[in-house]
């Protein structure tokens, strides 16, 4: 179980880093949302993902089995997730408003807010 | 419940102020009155703390280390004092100036429930007692300051949201992976319990690769070498108010806590590291205050001067020693207070002359000659002339390198010193000494009227930073007593 998610990480880690790097609007977002996801995965390796006993103290019994999963991570992974949700609608959202204003989605062209200097000297007047 | 109110009041606040968008009149009013209870509750804690030592609240009805724990102590409440107190001024400011300068109505809506959000995550940074926790409102912070940002929707805006999500994103999920691998080696988030886990050795051989990977996260967040980029690129489209709380804090915090995990709850960490940070410190101070000394735009300057300061502070972090770390939490302090007013001298700036470029504007010694005194007390406690708050911060910094024989490091921040003073008197000569390029050949001023009410935020900054350059012993002393446990343990020299 924990070769198998190390595998999935190491592949959706690279699929995210090719994303984020692609250099276009979109592909970035997902791709921080993909990456975004495998953090989670990594949280949850820490629960011992492998063990099938449930974290439940069986009656007459004082302690949890020390095989047992452990939940906590379980609840710090759902509140990521939760956050991680937020700020992909958020991001989506701006990618789409940028793209939308701009009439492309190539990253490399947003100069907007550091226009390129033509001085050899002093930068650009910002108009704002 | 005393340890929370910094952190209830704003959240408070910011749900009111939510929920009047068609009142600006008395949305102003509870958003004033927020601030004030926020400065408020900050003074009774920090006065309860310096007088009783320090207080924590467990959450969550579990006992330690499994409840949430908030952590009072000397260091945090000073810190949380000094935002309080620059969360009142820069509200203060957003209300004096609000008819001037928000373009619609629809910004200024949105703009106190964000401001008062991230003031809540701020105060929340510094008081939590757990990584977990610290990681959640370090999301806060990052999704109220993304509210920010686009507040203004034009396209720049959109812009530098989008530079700043994708790396301020990227930081967040290094924490978080971070996060979950220092619990996976330690079986803790509790900052008291993982300073009892590193006493295993066979822990605390586990521990230095997720740590440094928490420490990339923080640096990124702090804008460190070269992991900067994204603060210049965005800051400077921050409407005037959020630009002033977001500039000097954001950054400061996330080297608060590099303070706090390295020399508290990671104590002990190899030496080589302490040199990696130093070296970088070097690099950041430099390369920060020449991208200032290169633009003409006053945001843009003060943008990378906030790079050039994360050096100095990262510098006090590298020394590694209490007299290092009583160093970097005064040069914090006199940072947080003087970046705050400068950025808001700018936006003052912007009314009186009508320009953020030094190549439009002009003049304004004469036509504003109390806005130029301001701004020299500004300037001066930057560079760290004598007796200003800067002067203090520096000099307990370079001392203590070349106490410890770093003559490279304290040399580089000498310097420095002396680049912020090119870059000042830059804006002294542009904006200040030369006449304003549009002014008219009778002598009329070009300059707006700016109301007496605009200074407000900028004179009650003002009034700090000269006590603390004329009296630091009594911050001096009060800090050296907060920092004094850290890197007892097992430093690296």
């Amino acid at each position: 179980m924990e070769l198998m998610l190390a595998i999935t990480i190491s592949i959706t880690v690279a699929a995210g880093v090719l994303l984020v790097l692609s250099g276009e609007l979109f592909r970035l977002v997902i791709g921080l949302a993909m990456l975004g996801s495998t953090v989670n995965l990594v949280v949850f390796m820490t629960a011992r993902p492998a063990s099938l006993t449930p974290p439940v103290i069986a009656p007459g019994v004082a302690t949890l089995p020390a095989d047992a999963v452990n939940a906590l991570p379980q609840a710090l992974v759902l509140t990521a997730i939760v956050i991680g949700f937020a700020l992909l609608c958020f991001s989506l959202v701006l990618a789409a408003w940028l793209a939308r204003r701009q009439r492309h989605a190539d990253v490399d062209r947003l100069r907007t807010t550091e226009p390129a200097a033509s001085d050899a000297v002093k930068p650009p007047i910002l108009e704002d | 419940m005393l340890p929370l109110a910094p952190v209830l009041v704003p959240l408070l606040t910011a749900l009111l102020t939510a929920s009047l968008p068609h009142h600006p009149r008395l949305r102003g009013i509870t958003s004033l009155a927020g601030a004030l209870a926020l400065l408020a509750s900050a003074v009774a804690l920090f006065l309860h703390v310096h007088q009783d030592g320090a207080m924590s609240v467990a959450l969550g009805n579990w006992p330690l280390p499994y409840a949430i724990e908030f952590v009072a102590d000397g260091l945090g409440t000073a810190l949380v004092l000094t935002a309080a107190l620059l969360g009142l001024c820069v509200i203060a400011h957003a209300l004096a100036t609000a008819a001037g300068t928000e373009p619609a109505e629809q910004a200024r809506a949105g703009l106190h429930p964000l401001l008062h959000a991230l003031l809540a995550a701020v105060m929340a940074v510094f008081l939590a007692g757990d990584l977990f926790n610290l990681y959640v409102w370090f999301e806060l912070m990052l999704i109220a300051t993304l509210g920010l940002l686009v507040l203004g929707a034009e396209r720049r805006h959109a812009e530098a949201a989008l530079k700043y999500f994708a790396t301020s994103m990227l930081g967040t999920l290094l924490m978080l992976a971070a996060v979950g691998l220092i619990y996976g080696a330690t079986g803790h988030l509790n900052f008291s319990a993982l300073q009892g886990a590193m006493r295993d050795p066979q822990v605390a051989a586990a521990l230095p690769a997720p740590v440094t990977l928490l420490l990339l996260a923080l640096l990124l967040k702090a804008g460190v070498f070269p992991l900067f980029l994204w603060l210049p690129a965005s800051y400077h489209t921050l409407p005037a108010a959020a630009l002033a709380l977001i500039g000097g804090l954001l950054t400061k915090v996330a080297l608060y806590v590099v303070m706090r995990l390295l020399g508290g709850v990671f104590a002990g960490m190899p030496g080589l590291l302490a040199e990696a940070l130093g070296w970088l410190a070097v690099i950041t101070m430099i390369s920060g205050v020449l991208g200032a000394a290169y633009h003409w735009d006053i945001r843009r300057i003060l943008a990378f001067h906030i790079v050039s300061q994360i050096g100095y502070l990262l510098l006090g972090v590298a020394l590694a020693s209490p007299a290092g770390a009583a160093g970097t939490a005064f040069f914090l302090v006199h940072n947080v207070l003087v970046k705050a007013q400068l950025f808001l001298i700018c936006a003052l700036i912007w009314m009186a002359a009508g320009h953020h470029d030094l190549r439009r504007i002009g003049g304004l010694y004469v036509a504003r000659p109390l806005l130029a005194v301001l701004f020299l007390i500004g300037a001066f406690s930057l560079v760290g002339v004598p007796p200003s708050s800067g002067f203090w911060g520096k000099l307990l910094l370079v001392r203590e390198a070349f106490a410890q024989d770093r003559l490279v490091w304290g040399g580089a921040a000498l310097g420095v010193g002396l680049l912020t003073l090119y870059s000042m008197s830059k804006i002294w000569l542009e904006g200040f000494w030369k006449p304003h390029p549009a002014a008219r050949p009778e002598g009329a001023p070009a300059h707006a009227a700016l109301h007496p009410a605009a200074y407000a935020g900028v004179l009650a900054l003002t009034v700090p930073i000269v006590a603390l350059g004329l009296y630091p012993e009594a911050a001096l002393r009060h800090l050296e007593l907060a920092t004094q446990t850290l890197w007892l343990v097992g430093g690296p020299r």
